[in-house]
């Protein structure tokens, strides 16, 4: 997975790569050479007693020494500079992939975690790329040169190896399957942890209220042991790896000069041949030692590959047409025709058989019980969601054969939850319209009754904060009223944004909103009567049905469920 | 606004750039001190760490010593195989320099050599024995420290998340009204996980790297001064160069961590409000913007990378110096006959020990720096001003929920009154129905009532007991709130309807689901009440987990009922039917009701209208609208702009 996921990054970078593959090469090859010249160094320098040769073998083991460490440093530089934009592409890309989702989309993968995979998995990426471009070439030419060149050495030695190796990689392969499973445990207790202490932050009042902090502390203490208890025995195994791994070394070591030391007693292996062996072996085992930290992680980078790849290849659940058309006149007409609506795998409809009719220039509003399909109706229009059934025209046009760019641009939503974009007053009112003058600005923040509390505020260019946390409930909702306002669309969708507004608020807003609006089509969802009252049309929904069409007068004697809303609110009024 | 990470639990508020690691130095000090402190439990364990850890250093590095001895041996043999036998040492060595290799004979004159006998394989076999020795009991002895010092820094680190988890318990909530949650998650996860890696890393790993060098330098100094004075050298350079690269590249790691901070903030904003962006038609320059951010971190992340993989070949470089340093030296001081053979490769062997902890260290640095700036920000939270302690837990007694608040004045920000010298007398069994615009202290109002927070001036008595009196714990016991942004928790829907109230029976439980009537819609869930609620319970709509939220308050049973703004995502005939039920509830039963609809609120016996943190108004629906005030110009708004009276 993880291989199937950087292909397409790494081959456009398939030089440097090259590049990088040579520079290790070279400085393992050089790795491998100096015992190779201080083996001569001993046996005909020191063994000689000549002095010369200990010199001149001297001054080509520090150019060796210096080519080495130049030929690393580039491999490095080309390593971080590949690794680090392949980190950077991948990023673009989910984001790139995530833009184009649609509501679905976005619900079926959760927003939490489309942030994670966007970040902190492509990080898990890139740190195992820059370490495989740096050690993990190198691991395997020093493994393999090392046995090459110590074989040369002194062939008669080769059965120690032939020993030690597989013993290592033995004991290698018995830990990696004890420890890999255990480390997804304790990554499994390391959420858990998080979660309870989530929960205990984010729900601290009813922590606090329903008297249970001693429970949540037996809880946490659970989670809290049962993790030490993971980690403790991850780690005491870990305790384990570093003495054995140099136990078998220094073994070899101590049998190389036993079973060499003969030999040499035989005169068929020099002394300094045994050493350069040893240090052969040496650079073997740390090599094996090197590719067991990377497969320690590899399967968490296989893990985030995994969920990067999903975002990747996910297809949008809603595309544009391939040839786009635009309509004849925008002017915010609005046509539900025989529609119907069902999420995917659910047996119940949200909408069914739904046909509506905006005329430009009225106010529509739509009323109905708690999953009644009103808000769904909303992501119909704006194409936030395709119909299972039916047709959806907005302008005139069913919205699957326009561009959902040129069909958003004729639309000014206010979502039910509402969302402040960090910056100022006046660049969240300027998203839809960027072009807007400050009196524009203004009018629009006096109709959304928003004026007052802004002037107080400090005036256009006093800072929010990202998600507008810095301005109560209530006058985010009417900053969000306004940036819609800003961008006098054609097609006005207020998604149920009246309900965080005091009742005298809201009065004001409604009565200043029409003279506003003007010709353009309002559709607006709300759960208080007073709210819409007053709309040329009320649809009422009753669990995804229509339950009936018209003024407030005709409903009242004509519409049971709008009848039974009414009193609800207003009562049986003497 | 979206609370949390992904299932990682990674929350990303942390890195933002307030949070980038990198506090000033002593600071970095107070907190390593500090943090060494938290140790002391564990001090036992420790000094036995220590003592084994100073054994294994001496195991392992006698072990390269021996081998140097064994190295010797079969040089001896082998110098002396080829000397005829018979002749003593002085002879070989004149007859050397008779032929004229005096350098030979130089190097000989102090070797231990029999001519014409071969190596003493006995002698080799016995020093290798006594390598091999050491070299298992330095394995052993590495273990058992690497053992306990698992246990030392996981139990210091259960130690660590068990205060902070208690510390939580015993802030104000003004705490976390002016601490983003997103931050305090991230202090009491993402940062204690990164201090338990650099703890499990770096205690053990600096300590055997400490005793490895001090134990190396010993044994060089021992073998030859001379040598050891060469390898000494090196250590500043290594050391002077790996900090100038560290330092350097530590710049553009913080400056990493902030890019990757305001990159999530990016992220995490357009996917928030992702049909914003769509449909305000920002895809581009939202994608603009990100490239830009993306841009600048590729920048950061490669300088820092590049930079601290250089370490590495440039310790390498000095490694590969000393080595051939020693060599050259060494090999000419054996041949002088100063220096016996087995010395200079046992000295070859030390200086790769040597150079490995000392880029071990320098690669701690990194893990280090990165820790004390969690650490500091773990110890900031657990200094936290708290609350004061509770009064002892007393044995529950029935209440009959009467509620007197008598001049009551608080405040949050000194300047600003949020409650002003107000009163109010609710007698057993009565509504209460607050109501009044945003902002006029009707929320601040209930969380008096709970002890969220502690008036400043005045008087609340329950069932004529002044609060002062009680426990925080024990006037919670009477009440039961239902919030305005309803709280579940990872867990069924029956662990969460009986949050209120352990130990409830079933038959309870879904009576509280029915009179929330909630209970149909559970049933048509895939496993009904066991269903589990995921992280952010996606799979409800807002007005079904306010409906779960009220089902757990009817488990409780409380004297006290506080409804805040419980019903607004629940629609109106729904809640109708709720009311009914609560009426039934709230027989015998106070409750406090907070909520914009008017026509929830109509039937109260005391509706408190509140303005600026004062009441206003007091009375009953029809006097009150009678009255004509702020209460009738609230009831009138709800109809203004219409023609239709409120009359059916």
């Amino acid at each position: 997975m993880l291989w199937r996921l950087l292909r397409p990054y790494l081959s456009p970078r398939s030089g440097p790569i090259v590049l990088i593959v040579v520079m290790l090469v070279a400085q393992s090859l050089g790795n491998l050479y100096l015992p190779n010249l201080n083996a001569d160094l001993i046996n005909r320098g020191i063994v000689e007693g000549n002095l010369g040769y200990i010199w001149a073998t001297g001054a080509e083991m520090l150019a060796v020494t210096l080519a080495i460490s130049a030929v690393a440093i580039i491999g490095v530089y080309w390593a971080s500079r590949v690794s680090m934009s392949v980190g950077a592409d991948l990023r673009r890309d989910v984001f790139g992939a995530v833009q184009t989702f649609s509501l679905r989309d976005m619900s079926d993968f959760g927003t939490p975690s489309l942030i994670t995979r966007n970040t902190n998995d492509v990080q898990q990426i890139q740190m195992v790329l820059q370490i495989s471009l740096t050690m993990m070439v190198v691991a395997p030419i020093m493994m393999v040169g090392g046995m090459i060149f110590a074989i040369r050495e002194g062939a008669r030695l080769l059965p120690l190896l032939a020993v030690a190796v597989p013993l290592m990689v033995v004991f290698l392969a018995i830990m990696m399957s004890r420890v890999v499973p255990r480390f997804r445990v304790m990554q499994v207790k390391i959420d858990r942890i998080t979660q309870v202490l989530r929960e205990q932050i984010t729900g601290v009042r009813v922590v606090r209220a329903f008297v249970r902090g001693p429970d949540e502390a037996r809880r946490f203490d659970e989670a809290n042991a049962d993790l030490t208890a993971t980690t403790l025995s991850v780690n005491r195994l870990f305790a384990l790896m570093m003495p054995t791994m140099m136990a078998i070394l220094n073994l070899t070591s101590v049998a190389v000069m036993w079973f060499g030391g003969r030999l040499a007693a035989e005169g068929s292996v020099s002394i300094g041949n045994l050493t350069a062996v040893l240090s052969y072996i040496l650079q073997i085992l740390i090599a094996v030692m090197m590719a067991t930290m990377l497969a320690i992680m590899v399967p968490r980078a296989m893990a985030s590959a995994e969920r990067i790849a999903q975002v990747l290849a996910a297809t949008p659940s809603i595309v544009d047409p391939p040839t786009a058309r635009r309509p004849a006149h925008v002017d915010g007409a609005v046509e539900l025709a025989g529609v119907h609506f069902r999420y995917p795998g659910s047996e119940r409809a949200v909408l069914e058989d739904v046909t509506v009719h905006v005329a430009p220039g009225q106010i529509s509003a739509v009323i109905g019980g708690t999953g009644s399909g009103k808000s769904t109706l909303l992501n119909l229009v704006a194409r936030f969601l395709d119909v299972s059934a039916g047709t959806v025209r907005v302008n005139g046009l069913d919205v699957r054969e326009q561009s959902r760019e040129q069909l958003w641009a004729t639309i000014g939503l206010v979502p039910q939850a509402a969302y402040l974009f960090g910056g100022t007053v006046a660049s969240n009112l300027r998203l839809g319209a960027e072009e807007a003058g400050d009196e524009d600005l203004w009018r629009a923040l006096a109709v959304a009754q928003a004026s007052d509390f802004v002037s107080e505020m400090g005036g256009l260019s006093s800072p929010i904060d990202q998600g507008g946390t810095n301005v109560s409930g209530g006058q985010r909702q009417r900053l969000a009223i306004a940036r819609a306002l800003v961008r006098r669309p054609a097609l006005y969708l207020f998604d149920d944004c009246f309900s965080a507004l005091d009742a005298e608020t809201d009065a004001r807003l409604r009565a200043a909103l029409p003279a506003y609006t003007g010709s353009a089509s309002v559709l607006v969802v709300a759960q208080r009567v007073s709210t819409i009252m007053g709309a040329d049309q009320i649809i009422v929904l009753d669990e995804g049905r229509v339950a009936g069409v018209g003024a407030h007068d005709d409903l009242m004697s004509a519409c049971d469920p709008y009848r039974e809303i009414v009193l609800s609110q207003l009562g049986p009024v003497a | 606004m979206t609370i949390g990470g992904g299932p990682g639990g990674a929350w990303r508020g942390g890195m933002r750039p307030g949070a980038a690691p990198g506090g000033s130095a002593t600071d970095a000090r107070r907190s390593l001190a500090r943090l060494v402190g938290r140790l002391r439990p564990e001090r036992r364990p420790l000094l036995a760490a220590l003592v084994l850890g100073v054994a294994a250093v001496a195991a392992n590095v006698s072990g390269p010593w021996i081998l140097g001895r064994a190295t010797n041996v079969l040089f001896d043999g082998i110098i002396s195989a080829r000397l005829p036998l018979g002749l003593t040492r002085s002879q070989a060595v004149a007859l050397l320099r008779a032929h004229g290799r005096g350098q030979i004979a130089q190097m000989l004159s102090t070797m231990p050599l029999t001519p014409g006998v071969g190596v003493n394989l006995p002698r080799l076999g016995s020093t290798l024995a006594l390598a091999a020795v050491a070299y298992l009991v330095g394995s052993a002895l590495t273990y058992g420290q690497g053992y306990l010092m698992a246990g030392v820094a996981q139990r210091s680190m259960y130690r660590l998340r068990r205060d902070v988890e208690e510390k939580l318990a015993r802030l104000p909530l003004a705490y976390f009204d002016t601490h983003p949650h997103g931050d305090v998650l991230s202090r009491v996860t993402n940062d204690i996980d990164n201090l338990t890696t650099t703890l499990q890393q770096g205690l053990s790993q600096l300590l055997t790297s400490v005793l490895t060098i001090v134990g190396v330098l010993a044994m060089m100094l021992w073998i030859s001064p001379l040598l050891a004075a060469i390898a000494v050298v090196t250590i500043p350079v290594a050391f002077v160069l790996t900090i100038l690269i560290a330092r350097r590249s530590q710049v553009h790691f913080t400056t990493q961590w902030r890019r990757t901070g305001e990159l999530n903030a990016i992220v995490e904003e357009s996917h928030t409000g992702h049909s914003l962006v769509q449909v305000f038609g920002r895809r581009s320059a939202t994608s603009a913007q990100f490239d830009e951010v993306n841009g600048r971190l590729y920048r950061a992340s490669f300088r820092a990378q590049f930079l601290s993989g250089a370490i590495q070949p440039t310790m390498q470089f000095v490694s590969n110096l000393n080595f051939v340093a020693i060599a050259v030296i060494g090999g000419y001081r054996v041949a002088s006959g100063l220096l016996s053979l087995g010395d200079v490769t046992a000295f070859i062997q030390y200086t790769r020990q040597f150079t490995m902890p000392i880029t071990q260290i320098a690669g701690q640095m990194n893990t280090l720096q990165s820790g004390l700036a969690s650490a500091e920000r773990v110890f900031e939270f657990l200094d936290a001003s708290e609350e004061a302690a509770d009064l002892a837990p007393r044995p529950a007694r029935p209440g009959s929920g009467a509620l007197s608040l008598r001049a009551i004045s608080f405040r949050y920000d000194p300047d600003v009154a949020l409650i002003e010298d107000l009163s109010l007398e609710v007698a057993p069994g009565e509504t209460v129905a607050i109501v009044g615009p945003t902002g006029a202290g009707k929320t601040t109002l209930v969380n008096l009532l709970v002890r969220f927070y502690e008036i400043d001036g005045g008087h609340i008595l329950l069932d004529g007991h002044d609060y002062r009196e009680l426990g925080r714990d024990e006037v919670r016991r009477h009440f039961a709130m239902v919030l305005q942004d309803p709280w579940l928790f990872a867990g069924s829907v029956r662990e969460n309807i009986a949050y209120g109230r352990p130990g409830a029976t079933e038959e309870e439980i879904v009576a509280a689901a029915q009179a929330a009537h909630v209970d149909a819609f559970v049933r048509t869930m895939p496993d009904g009440y066991d269903t589990v609620l995921g992280d952010d319970s996606a799979n409800l709509s807002a007005g079904q987990r306010q409906l779960l939220t009220i089902a757990r308050a009817f488990l409780t049973d409380p004297d006290v009922l506080i409804l805040d703004e419980a019903t607004s995502s629940v629609d109106t005939r729904t809640e109708v039917l709720i009311q009914r039920a609560m009426a039934a509830l709230r027989e015998g039963r106070t409750s406090f009701v907070i909520a914009h609809r008017l026509s929830t609120i109509r039937d109260a016996h005391i509706i408190v209208v509140m303005e600026h943190g004062r009441v206003v108004e007091q009375g009953d629906h029809s006097s009150l609208l009678a009255a004509g005030g702020a209460y009738h110009r609230l009831y009138a708004a709800q109809f203004a702009g219409s023609a239709a009276e409120p009359s059916v």
